[in-house]
């Protein structure tokens, strides 16, 4: 569990982080959500003191941040970033090896570790380990960033718009990854991000930021079904975050118990934008709903969407 | 091993004549001779070019050595954030250094160091400092932000990432420096002769002095051989440092 205690950070006299408090709970995928300069990034920083906050406190666990030396926080608390930051005089195992290394784990375990990291983002070990940074492409390079975050296997995870400098093709898939690791490991993860998207289909929890303040903290389906002020509403999409709400409820939630339809049916743990799509791909208004082992469960039509 | 390759190598050519003129300028007696028949003796006898060579190359060695220590120093220093201060009286220091004429350093040092090596010393030291520093600190510059918010982020201490990220990046240019100052004091080294310092512009000056062409000749090529194996050598070990994860210079 991370808690932030009304912290306040100041840039030249401008207050950039504004009597923030957030309390992240353990297991979390807490995103930061905000436009450019709301102070998301700084915030994130000043989990792992990267950057100094002038007022309030953090904790992690119940510990202040400020009680270890900055180092040793560090190497406790996974650290990726948008421009992956990789070492380029390195090989991509020595990139991955970093933290363990710092934390002088044994050579076998360490390079076992690199191959179990590699493998969990895909990549094959007798491939990679040796190759550099500039060998490999920007989706292969960001996944070696967040694998390197997670060498040391730390309890929480910071992310700074990891994802936002890669294609949508390959960010698409970044993200997938990145629900499947979260779910796999259970870590704690403050992940921050100006993308609406990214948010809603990574997030167990968003912190709105509008600067330096918080502006909502919820669900995603609470910040999407009632944005608390203008702002969130103007963020999340206004009348167009119906939308994005489709990708958040799942069929199963609107089924029309016992009904039938013709057709091809869909799986009750669907989302209602799969549904749609389905329903605009076959040119139907109907379509029958079926449970994880194929048994039918009912129906749900285009009604049933926009109720 | 890839002798062919050896053996077609400039470096090693270049090394080659410069050591058979160094060592056997005396058996080129005849030639001068005959090309400067009233000049006698036809080649510098004052001392061996080896021994110019080698109190030429030890001045060299000690003031570009120094140079190299303190300018890298410095550059480190002022790229730190308790150095970030003194970032522009070291850069306006190293520069006021490289425009002061090495001869009037010369003058200025003799009073105090008397003649000799050592005033040398000091000119070539002062003279070489700026290549050094201002490599250095573009070197150092040079390191990608978020390499190094990375290396801070992930928990490496300000010492290693010196010496893990910051010093093996900025290798290549900071060792450019250096290579640019030692062959600059290679050409300097040689006004060193008017304030009595042997090296291989003592033949040069001699000649100058008593009208012996045939001795500017002779140590004007050695110098210049000198220095262009220098420069080659320096060529060879950047390609050996640098970094091997870092794209190659054509």
């Amino acid at each position: 569990m991370i808690e932030l205690d009304h912290i306040v950070k100041e840039y030249q006299g401008r207050r950039v982080v504004d009597d923030f408090s957030l309390t992240v709970p353990e297991g979390a995928f807490c995103v930061l959500l905000g436009t450019s300069g709301c102070g998301k990034s700084t915030t994130l920083r000043m989990i792992n003191r990267l950057v100094p906050f002038d007022a309030g406190a953090i904790r992690i666990d119940g510990a202040d941040v400020r009680e270890v030396a900055p180092e040793i926080l560090r190497r406790r608390i996974g650290y990726a970033i948008q421009s992956t930051g990789l070492f380029p005089h390195w090989t991509i195992e020595d990139n991955i090896g970093t933290v363990p290394r710092l934390l002088d784990w044994p050579r076998n375990r360490i390079r076992d570790r690199i191959t179990e990291l590699l493998q969990l983002f895909r990549l094959a070990p007798e491939t990679y380990r040796q190759k550099y940074p500039h060998q490999l492409s920007g989706g292969e390079q960001q996944r070696v960033g967040v694998a390197r975050a997670l060498a040391a296997d730390p309890d929480l995870l910071l992310m700074d718009e990891p994802f936002a400098a890669v294609d949508p093709v390959t960010r698409d898939a970044l993200q997938a990854e990145m629900a499947r690791i979260h779910q796999a490991t259970g870590k704690t993860i403050v992940f921050v991000t100006h993308d609406i998207a990214e948010a809603l289909r990574l997030a167990t929890v968003i912190a709105v930021m509008d600067r330096g303040r918080l502006a909502q903290w919820g669900t995603p389906l609470e910040i999407l079904e009632s944005p608390a002020n203008d702002f969130v509403a103007g963020f999340v999409g206004g009348e167009a975050s119906g939308v994005q709400l489709l990708a958040l409820r799942t069929v199963a939630e609107r089924l029309r118990a016992g009904e039938g339809a013709e057709g091809e049916p869909l799986s009750a743990d669907a989302t209602l934008r799969d549904a749609l799509a389905a329903m605009m791909a076959r040119h139907t208004d109907r379509l029958p709903v079926v449970d994880g082992h194929g048994q039918p469960l009912g129906a749900i039509t285009l009604a049933d969407l926009i109720r | 091993m890839n002798w062919t390759r050896r053996v077609a190598s400039p470096v090693l050519w270049v090394a080659v004549l410069f050591f058979v003129l160094m060592l056997g300028m005396p058996q080129t007696a005849p030639l001068f001779e005959h090309a400067f028949p009233q000049v006698a003796p036809p080649v510098f006898d004052r001392d061996s070019f080896f021994a110019l060579w080698l109190s030429h190359a030890g001045m060299v060695l000690v003031a570009s050595g120094a140079a190299s220590l303190v300018g890298i120093g410095l550059a480190i220093f002022v790229t730190r954030p308790a150095g970030d201060d003194f970032r522009g009286l070291v850069g306006t220091l190293a520069t006021i250094g490289q425009t002061f004429p090495p001869a009037a350093v010369l003058a200025l040092a003799v009073p105090a160091l008397g003649f000799g090596p050592r005033p040398t010393i000091v000119a070539l030291f002062i003279y070489g400092l700026l290549p050094v520093i201002e490599n250095a600190i573009a070197g150092l510059d040079g390191v990608p932000a978020a390499v190094r918010d990375a290396a801070r982020g992930m928990g490496l201490s300000a010492w290693q990432i010196l010496r893990d990220v910051d010093l093996p990046l900025a290798a290549p240019l900071i060792l450019a420096g250096v290579r640019v100052s030692v062959t600059i004091a290679i050409g300097t080294a040689t006004i060193g002769s008017t304030v009595g310092a042997l090296t291989l512009g003592t033949p040069i000056f001699d000649g100058l002095a008593a009208d012996k062409v045939p001795f500017v000749l002779q140590g004007a090529v050695l110098v210049a051989l000198f220095a262009i194996l220098t420069d080659m050598l320096f060529g060879r070990l950047e390609n050996w440092l640098r970094p091997p994860g870092l794209a190659r210079a054509a």
